[in-house]
């Protein structure tokens, strides 16, 4: 095989529902979040969903059922791709307002998987600006949603948790355990834990 | 009366009797007891009755007394809430009795019966007992009676006792025979068959009972009170004390209550009954008064009023039980008063139960007769339905119910109630809020319904209820809140002293290891552990119940198996052995000395020598050795034998035998001969080895005694001359003193002889003596022999002694218990009875325990139990405990703990081990027992004594279970091998967990190690090994290593060494990845294997390191050059560390996206705008949106820059050459004609990233453009971060051209039908613009001026053609109108505003902070600086920069041009932005001296250099930061002229006027000088509008002024700036190399061509270029034009002089290629190019280059 060696992981699911306590006609947005060891081969990374109502019964969810479908190549399971999924709907003026990010890991072992994802909003940094952005339909939003996906620079932000999305995932994953890695618990084999913990290695029989 | 008592009681008896036998059960119960009192009294004598009997008179009288006491004290007392029920039913039965008593009248009356029943009403009253007023009546007139009463009933008593002895149960008999009609009555009433039993007897019995009834009541009803009375008293008092009367109280409550159930449905009944008898007996044959009638239908009819006196029976009858209960009480409360008022009582009793009896009968009697009267009413049934009277309706008088109405109905007012009214006792309403109280907020109601409720409950009180009282408050408001006021304290009462069980304990702090204790984590885990412990047996060697004899047989059995082991071991044989060998090998070694001393050298001599002392050591030693064996074999042997005899004798002595030991000892008889030779030779040996050494020993000692008696004998003969001496000094003293007069002179002479003589003797003679040596003793043989036979006869078998040989057996007889003496018997059975068990404790919980076995008589015990423990939580600890349970007491024997087994041991394979175990309890027994810890002797000899403790063994096992497959059970193992209790603290302790706990001394350790010899390679000690890391690989020499790991286990984690990864090519490539190393920042898809990685990927890394290496190692020509690189190599390093940590933290502007507040500004806007035209006249550019880096996909054509290209100004012309050669060529019309239409055709040519765009062709030399190009951008690895782009370094060029259209038709024929034509474009000018200018400053927009060439040939200026003065026509610039900008903005680097730690004054930082920040505030755009960051990254206070500096010596002389000189020195120095150098934006100022080494600098550092040198050339200068186009933030000079303000750009040289309105400074922030600091707070920024006055304080504030005056600040900069000159032949070099390859590129660029180099025409300008230096980059005067134009006539020559600061051969190379020199297609176009380096001094270049293209004019 002359192309370098990789392993595929696609991801197939739904973005099934979501609970907001207070808020109604959402639609949610995703994209991955990955490493530079990765490349999307086939899929949407990107898209977003039909508005939908809140059901009118006692659990009034959100019911999105939106799919996703995306096969990732890579060569290193550092950065593991991670789905950031933000709800949007309409504020009291009808303006167009952010509900939520949230993010997820995509499952690293295959099989059916079902994930609830808890998700947040940054808060005003102020009261005064909290009071104008709710006058002015201008909540503060990340400047990137890829940002509730890594670490770095959430330090400086503030957030207010809104609810949940659950989200399902079937993943498949191909040459996995090619390339040495052993995402499922058959694959392990056993671990040799070295007897004489603190003695280098050939010590004894070298002497 | 008595009498008459006495036969009644008799009778009563008989004839209870009679009637009925049968037994309470209860009662019976009772009268046992009753009994059993009475034989204890019954005991007593005749005669201690009679004194008895006084005492009881005694008591009796004060009983009396009391009773009277408290009597009165119980009357004026008692209303407690019993009182007060009591009050109520006696109100309610008076009531009851009204009416029963009018019924009775009425029955009576029909009846004829009268005076009996009305006289048992009578007292029937009084036998209620609480009615105060008659009580008090008959407690009176009882008194005497009951004196006489009380007589009499002694009388009886003494008479009673008398009798008592022959029947001692006849009253018992009474009692019995009072029960059953006690407990008969409660059903007896609604049965009328009862009756007529008693009837005959009535009359006969009425009188006697009637009397006796009253009697009997009265002293009952005493009784009763006082009972009562004592009762509650003595409860009160008891309440704590064990209640034993109280058991007999709720035995009668229970029988009450059967009581009660049984009336409660009699009196239902009744009351049903009742209900039907009631109208019949209200109806009345005549009509109803209206009274009556009323009464009829309002009042409620109570059906009680009739039932009454059955309710008042069982109330009666209740109280009779309540009575008897009470007498009860009494008479136990009165048996411990004494027993003879017991028996008093008794009879009492007896008699009042009588009564009582009695009494109720009457009662029934009594009230059964209204019953009796039932079938008189039940007529009358019949009558009411028989005859109906009619009669007219009555009508009530309408007034008259008015009247009554008014009485009954009552309307409230809704008048308010005067205060006064609804507070009570007459006092005042307090008002508690007007005292300042807290008063709630009542609730809301409606003063009309608040005065009505008022009312209301005012007139409820009205009628007689006080409780309305507490509806009020104390203002007289109704209440209508919680009362504030707690009724009890919040607070305890605190007591002075703290109570003892209050007191606060301190305790240690525990660790509660909640979740490790459990296996699983919690008691619920998964796992199932067993542990199995098997307890098979224990055996006693000393127990409690140990006999005499039992001591010793244990004693004998231990010695004995001493002997067994001693014998198996046969120490003294092995020794002896030995000890032969020895003497052999000794003897020959001897020998062998002996016989070969001549052959041996002194070497092996000594060497033999040695071998034989070690012999001799090692014979003594075993010797020694042996004898003690000996020694101890021969004591053991005899103990023994003596125990043995003790045994015996302890057998004989009494008489029986306990244990079946038995000792053999069997004899050898040994030849006495060999024997004695044996010893004898032995004892021989001895003396002889004892005598060689003590002899060497001799010898040594002799040696040491001569010397030292030599020396002892030397000072004593010194010390006696010295006295000698002295003496005779003495002596000759005196003879001296008398010759003194004579001979003087001879004294004299012999005086210092004396004098030292004297001192010397004197020194001999304080010597101390030597101690007399003492002569060694000689070997004394006798003695020794002596000693050592004694010795040998002690320990050892004498010679002729038979050998012992000892054999213990068990086969001896035990003499059977019955046999033995009692004191044994029951000893023995003792140890029958005793039983010993054990705990399991785990945990220190009891978790199991085994059966408790019967002690043996050989005091063993035998269990043979495996209990079966599962665990939960972490063995911690495992304990037996031994009980013994002998008869009903359980001790503890003693407590053992168990080790927690290993993994590995489970029960099936275990080892059963012994455990000692020994106890300190003490027991001591009076039979032969001999105790436990007491002190006992043996036999009659009894001489020593003996404690012995209880010990023993208990075998015992602990193993983990295995399950039924064989798996054991034992709970999980961390990897930190077998399990073990320090476990958990080897995960604390790292130099524990690898098995050297403890250690504290590393050195010791391996000393240890090495003295011990351990084996290095022995697993075991592979801990001790890795500790001591061996030196040099040699095992032998352990050394403990210089440093201590701290994680000392990492080395187990690490996946792969160190080298493996920094090989591993992959490894490499992440790691550079990781740390954003700029070729592999975005580095995609590492693959996953080595193999797989591109070949290349590193060759650019690889390449690019080793120039770095290659600068480090100076080879390069340029060697000053490459010493700057790496001078700023090293800066750039510090501070790009310094900043790598900044790099990556971020604001919330970055990551949250959040709208800015409104502000009054915005809200102003935001409504101007709806104001505001939709179309404005002067469209204003809008601010555009910051895009993020992130946001920017690495689509190449994202990102633009804008160059809007407005217009042009003043574009040289072309001029010259056409118009003089106009006259000369008539030719060419058609140029003349052009060149007077369009002076210039110019364009303008965008390069950036060697990509071009330009602008359409314009006309004229004032053109307008109004164009827009894009040009694309691409950031270095599609990184758009502002890191990344702030350090791109290309540059913007755009180009000014003439696009020249030169008609190359060859044939003139041709020219009216075809066009030939050739376009030439001239380069004017140029501007250069650094990406990274563009991309601090957003946009760039403005006038520019174009850096043209000082000579352009060809060209000038429109003006040149007016004649008009030339000094304007020096002073015309091209400009260039621009407006550039980024598409879409990119998001600028932040300031970093991070505090730098600075070495200034903080007072002063906070004030140049404050003043800084006031000045901000109020003009944002005017930057402004109090404090740099210099080169080591610390706060330093910019007017430190300034500091006169004197600039190179050639520039000084040359006055007036010295200034410009200067400037041009400085601007000659390399621009380089801070930005580019010091990654991440923060401006860094670096020192002058600094600055010329690195040879590169930003504005500032031009700035401040050039300031520093104008300084030192006495101007007055400052430092101008401000912002300028197109730089935009900046640095510019600012010199004080004659009567102008000059303002310098150190970058370029030039200076302007303050005046000049085309000065590149568009905003003045603020001067700086090394005094002070100007902030400009005058309305105009831009220096043409504004006032350079310095002191006035309107147009600028100052940092240091009189508030905070300048505390003298020391500067920075260094003393002097060291400048050396140039080399000269380097310069050469560098010169000739740079037109070699500006030659040769431009022969590349074009390549289609041949290009021909005009030497002339270089020749010429060659010479040229020196002048324009000297000019200092000025355009010449016209003379050198000419000359140039004369010798090139018949060329059209297009040429322009270049002038770079060189820094390096690309940027050069770079430049000319802007110029577009090269693009000339012309086949016959020539080339001329010339290049001068002019040096200034410290290696500042000024590069000349001109090139020139000619064209053969034809």
């Amino acid at each position: 095989m002359a192309t370098s060696s990789v392993f595929l992981v696609n991801v197939a699911g739904q973005i099934e529902t979501g609970e907001f306590q207070e808020f109604d006609d959402l639609y949610c947005k995703y994209c991955f979040v990955y490493g530079p060891d990765w490349l999307i081969t086939s899929g949407l990374e990107e898209s977003i969903s039909q508005i939908t109502k809140k059901s009118e019964d006692e659990r009034q969810l959100f019911c999105w059922n939106f799919p996703l479908d995306v096969t990732f190549k890579s060569t290193n399971p550092y950065g593991w791709p991670q789905l950031v999924v933000h709800v949007y709907g309409l504020d009291v003026f009808g303006v167009d307002t952010i509900r939520g990010y949230g993010v997820t890991h995509v499952p690293i072992t295959p099989g059916r998987h079902k994930r609830i994802i808890p998700v947040f909003v940054p808060e005003s940094s102020s009261t005064l600006q909290k009071l104008t952005s709710w006058f002015l339909s201008n909540r503060p939003e990340f400047v990137d949603p890829r940002v509730v996906a890594q670490g770095e620079g959430r330090e400086v932000t503030r957030v207010r948790s809104q609810g949940f999305v659950s989200v399902s995932f079937n993943v498949v994953m191909k040459d996995m355990k090619k390339l040495g890695y052993d995402v499922l618990p058959s694959d392990l084999s056993t671990v040799n834990v070295p007897e004489n913990v603190g003695v280098q290695q050939g010590r004894v029989s070298e002497a | 009366m008595a009498t008459f008592k006495k036969k009644k009681k008799d009778r009563l008896l008989t004839n209870e009797e009679d009637e009925d036998g049968v037994s309470n059960p209860i009662m019976a119960g009772e009268a046992d007891s009753v009994q059993e009192i009475m034989p204890g009294g019954g005991e007593s004598s005749a005669a201690e009755t009679v004194s008895e009997d006084q005492e009881a008179q005694s008591l009796l009288q004060t009983l009396k007394k009391t009773r009277k006491k408290k009597k009165r004290e119980l009357d004026d007392e008692l209303i407690s809430p019993k009182d007060d029920l009591a009050r109520e039913l006696q109100s309610l039965k008076k009531k009851s009795k009204e009416k029963v008593e009018e019924t009775f009248r009425r029955e009576s009356e029909e009846e004829g019966e009268g005076e009996e029943e009305e006289e048992v009403t009578v007292p029937e009253v009084a036998d209620d007992g609480t009615l105060p007023m008659p009580e008090e009546e008959v407690a009176e007139t009882a008194k005497p009676v009951e004196g006489e009463e009380e007589v009499s009933r002694i009388k009886k008593l003494r008479k009673k006792k008398e009798e008592v002895e022959e029947t001692p149960i006849e009253p018992a008999d009474e009692v019995d025979a009072a029960t059953p009609r006690e407990a008969t009555p409660p059903p007896s009433p609604p049965e009328p068959e009862t009756l007529p039993e008693p009837t005959p007897r009535t009359t006969s019995l009425r009188a006697r009972m009637r009397s006796r009834l009253e009697k009997a009541k009265e002293e009952a009803a005493q009784e009763i009170r006082e009972v009562e009375k004592e009762n509650r008293e003595e409860r009160q008092e008891r309440l704590l004390k064990g209640r034993r009367d109280k058991r007999g109280v709720t035995r009668f409550d229970t029988e009450m209550d059967e009581a009660e159930l049984e009336r409660l449905v009699e009196s239902k009944q009744m009351k049903l009954r009742m209900k039907k008898e009631q109208p019949k007996k209200e109806k009345p044959v005549y009509m109803p008064t209206t009274e009556e009638a009323y009464d009829f239908f309002t009042r409620n009819f109570e059906p009680e009023l009739v039932e009454e006196p059955v309710v008042e029976k069982a109330d009666t009858e209740a109280e009779e039980k309540k009575k008897k209960e009470e007498k009860k009480e009494g008479e136990e409360e009165e048996k411990k008063e004494g027993e003879e008022e017991t028996k008093e009582k008794q009879e009492g009793e007896e008699e009042e139960k009588k009564d009582g009896e009695e009494e109720t009968a009457s009662k029934k009697e009594k009230k059964e007769k209204p019953e009796d009267e039932q079938p008189l009413l039940e007529p009358e049934e019949d009558i009411m339905f028989g005859h109906v009277v009619m009669c007219r309706a009555e009508y009530p008088d309408p007034a008259e119910i008015e009247k009554k109405e008014m009485e009954i109905l009552y309307v409230p007012s809704v008048k308010l109630i005067p205060n006064a009214e609804k507070v009570f006792d007459q006092q005042q309403p307090r008002f508690l809020e007007e005292e300042g109280f807290y008063v709630g907020i009542r609730p809301q109601t409606s003063g009309m319904n608040q005065n009505k409720m008022e009312h209301r409950l005012l007139k409820e009180a009205e009628k007689g209820r006080l409780s309305s009282k507490k509806w009020f408050g104390e203002d007289g408001r109704i209440l209508a809140l919680p009362d504030p006021l707690r009724g009890t304290p919040s607070r305890p009462p605190v007591p002075e002293e703290p109570e003892p069980h209050l007191e606060t304990v301190f305790r240690h702090a525990t660790m509660r290891e909640y979740n490790t204790r459990y296996i699983d984590g919690a008691i619920e885990g998964g796992g199932h552990y067993q542990l199995d412990v098997d307890i098979n047996s224990i055996i006693f060697s000393h127990h409690h119940l140990f006999s005499r004899e039992h001591v010793l047989a244990t004693r004998l059995m231990q010695l004995f198996e001493q002997y067994i082991i001693r014998k198996k071991k046969n120490m003294a044989e092995y020794l002896t052995e030995k000890l032969k060998a020895l003497k052999n090998s000794s003897l020959h070694l001897r020998d062998h000395i002996e016989s070969h001393r001549s052959e041996h050298s002194d070497a092996d001599r000594t060497n033999y020598q040695k071998r034989l002392t070690d012999y001799k050591l090692e014979i003594r030693k075993t010797r020694e050795l042996r004898d003690q064996e000996e020694q101890a074999d021969r004591t053991l042997l005899k103990n023994i034998i003596h125990t043995w005899k003790e045994m015996k004798a302890q057998r004989e002595l009494q008489k029986y035998n306990n244990t079946p030991l038995k000792l053999q000892i069997r004899k050898e008889e040994v030849e006495k001969k060999q024997d004695l030779l044996l010893w004898k030779q032995e004892i021989e040996d001895e003396i002889e080895e004892i005598k060689e050494e003590y002899e060497d020993e001799y010898y040594r000692k002799m040696h040491i005694y001569s010397e030292e008696l030599e020396k002892y004998n030397k000072q004593q003969e010194a010390k006696n001359a010295a006295r000698i001496r002295q003496q005779n000094k003495g002596r000759r003293g005196s003879k001296q003193r008398r010759q003194s007069t004579g001979s003087g002179a001879a004294s004299d002479t012999d005086q210092p002889v004396s004098e030292e003589q004297a001192q010397l003797d004197r020194e001999i003679l304080d010597e101390e003596d030597l101690p007399k040596p003492e002569m060694p003793e000689p070997f004394e043989e006798g003695e020794l022999r002596e000693k050592i036979t004694a010795k040998a006869r002690e320990i050892r078998r004498r010679p002729g002694e038979p050998k012992l040989h000892l054999e213990l057996t068990t086969t001896g007889t035990v003499t059977a218990t019955q046999q033995c003496p009692r004191g044994e018997q029951s000893r023995r059975e003792d140890v029958s009875k005793c039983k010993v068990f054990v705990k399991v404790l785990f945990n220190n919980k009891e978790v199991s325990r085994t059966t408790s076995k019967l002690l043996s008589q050989d005091f063993k015990v035998n269990f043979g139990q495996i209990l079966n423990l599962k665990i939960v939580q972490w063995p911690e600890s495992i304990k037996f405990q031994i009980f013994e349970n002998s008869g009903f007491s359980t001790d503890l024997l003693a407590e053992l703990f168990a080790g927690i087994p290993e993994v590995s041991v489970t029960s099936q394979a275990v080892q059963i081990e012994d455990m000692e175990f020994s106890s300190d309890v003490k027991i001591q027994h009076n039979h032969e027992g001999v105790g436990s810890g007491r002190p006992f002797s043996f036999g009659s000899k009894g001489t020593d004594t003996l404690i012995l403790m209880t010990t023993g063994t208990l075998t015992a096992s602990v193993a983990w279970g295995v399950n039924d497959n064989g798996v054991p059970l034992v709970p999980p193992i961390g990897p930190g091998g077998p399990y073990n209790i320090f476990d958990s603290m080897k995960k604390m302790d790292p130099v524990a967990a690898i098995g050297a706990a403890g250690v504290m001394d590393l050195q010791k350790l391996a000393k240890w190690f090495l003295a011990s010899r351990l084996d290095p390679n022995d697993p075991n000690n592979a801990d001790l090994v890795y500790m001591l890391r061996p030196r040099e690989g040699d095992f032998g020499q352990l050394l403990p290593s210089d440093f201590f790991r701290l994680e000392q286990l990492q080395e187990e984690f690490d996946l792969v060494p160190d080298e493996e990864i920094q090989n591993n090519r992959r490894f490499q490539l992440l790691e550079l990845r990781d740390l954003e190393v700029l070729d592999f920042r975005n580095f995609k898809m590492v693959p996953p294997f080595d193999r797989e990685l591109a070949r290349d990927v590193f060759v650019e890394y690889d390449r690019k390191k080793r120039e770095e290496q290659k600068l480090k190692q100076v080879e390069d020509i340029e060697s000053h050059r490459a010493a700057i690189a790496r001078f700023r190599q090293r800066v750039r390093e510090q501070v790009m560390q310094r900043f790598r940590v900044l790099a990556h933290q971020k604001k919330l502007d970055d990551v949250v996206n959040e709208p800015a507040v409104p502000n009054v500004a915005m809200i102003g806007t935001s409504l101007m705008r709806v104001l505001e035209r939709k179309r404005p006249m002067r469209p204003q550019r809008k601010e555009r949106k910051k895009i993020t880096a992130q946001a920017i996909k690495g689509d190449e054509k994202e990102v633009k820059i804008l160059v809007n290209i407005l217009r042009a100004g003043d574009i040289p012309i072309r001029m010259a050459l056409s118009s003089r050669t106009a006259g000369g060529g008539g030719g060419r019309p058609d140029t003349e004609r052009k060149g007077k239409e369009s002076l210039v055709r110019p364009f303008v040519e965008v390069m950036f990233q060697h990509n071009t765009v330009k602008t359409s062709v314009a006309d004229g030399p004032n053109p307008s453009f109004n164009e827009e190009l894009e040009l694309s951008f691409k950031a270095p690895n599609d990184d758009y971060s502002p890191s990344s782009l702030q350090q791109v370094t290309d540059i913007i060029f755009l180009n000014l051209y003439d696009e020249m259209v030169v008609n190359i038709l060859e044939d003139d024929r041709e020219r009216g039908t075809s066009i030939h034509q050739r376009i030439e474009k001239h380069w004017l000018g140029s501007l250069k613009i650094p990406f990274s200018t563009l991309y601090l400053n957003g946009k760039i927009d403005g006038k520019f001026t174009i850096d043209t060439p000082p000579i352009l040939l060809g060209y000038g200026h429109e003006q040149t053609r007016g004649e008009l003065d030339l000094i304007i026509n020096h002073d015309v610039r091209t400009t260039l109108s621009i407006f550039m900008t980024i598409e879409p903005p990119l998001t600028q680097p932040e300031h970093v505003k991070e505090k730098f730690t600075s070495t200034e004054h903080e007072k002063l930082l906070a004030h140049a902070e404050n003043w800084q920040r006031n000045f901000e505030t109020k003009f944002p755009q005017r930057e402004i600086l109090t404090t740099v960051i210099d080169v080591n990254g610390k706060s330093v206070f910019v007017t430190r920069y300034f500091k006169p500096l004197h600039p190179p010596e050639e520039f000084i002389s040359k006055g007036e041009q010295s200034a410009e000189l200067v400037a041009r020195y400085v601007s000659l120095i390399p621009f380089v932005s801070d930005s580019v150098i010091f990654a991440g934006l923060c401006d860094i100022w670096s020192t002058c001296a600094q600055f010329l080494m690195m040879l590169s600098g930003d504005e500032e550092e031009h700035a401040v250099l050039l300031a520093n040198y104008f300084l030192a050339l006495n101007k007055k200068t400052w430092l101008i930061i401000g912002s300028a186009i197109p730089e935009g933030p900046t640095a510019y000079v600012l010199t004080e002229e004659q009567d102008d303000f000059w303002i310098w750009n150190a970058g370029t040289g030039k200076h302007f006027s303050v005046r000049d309105s085309n000065c590149p400074l568009q905003v003045v922030g603020c001067l700086i000088n090394s005094e002070n600091i100007w902030a400009n707070i005058q309305q105009y920024e831009k220096p043409a509008q504004m006032s350079f006055v310095l002191n006035d304080s309107k147009c600028w504030s100052t940092l240091f002024g009189r508030t905070f005056p300048s505390p003298g600040l020391g500067s920075v900069q260094p003393e002097a700036l060291y400048y050396f000159s140039t080399d000269k032949v380097y310069v050469r070099d560098l010169q000739e190399k740079i037109e070699q390859m500006l030659k040769n590129k431009i022969m590349d660029w074009r390549s289609r061509h041949i290009t021909r180099w005009n030497r002339h025409c270089t020749q010429i300008i060659r010479k040229l270029l020196p002048i324009l230096e000297e000019n200092l980059g000025k355009p010449v005067g016209p003379q050198h034009l000419t000359e140039l134009e004369q010798q090139f006539g018949s060329y059209k020559v297009s040429g322009f002089p270049i002038n770079l600061p060189f820094t390096e051969l690309n940027s050069i190379i770079e430049s000319v290629y802007a110029t577009g020199v090269h693009a000339q297609e012309s086949r016959e176009i020539e080339f001329a190019l010339a290049v001068y380096v002019h040096p200034y001094p410290n290696s500042i270049l000024s590069v000349w280059i001109y090139v020139a293209s000619l064209i053969r004019q034809r």
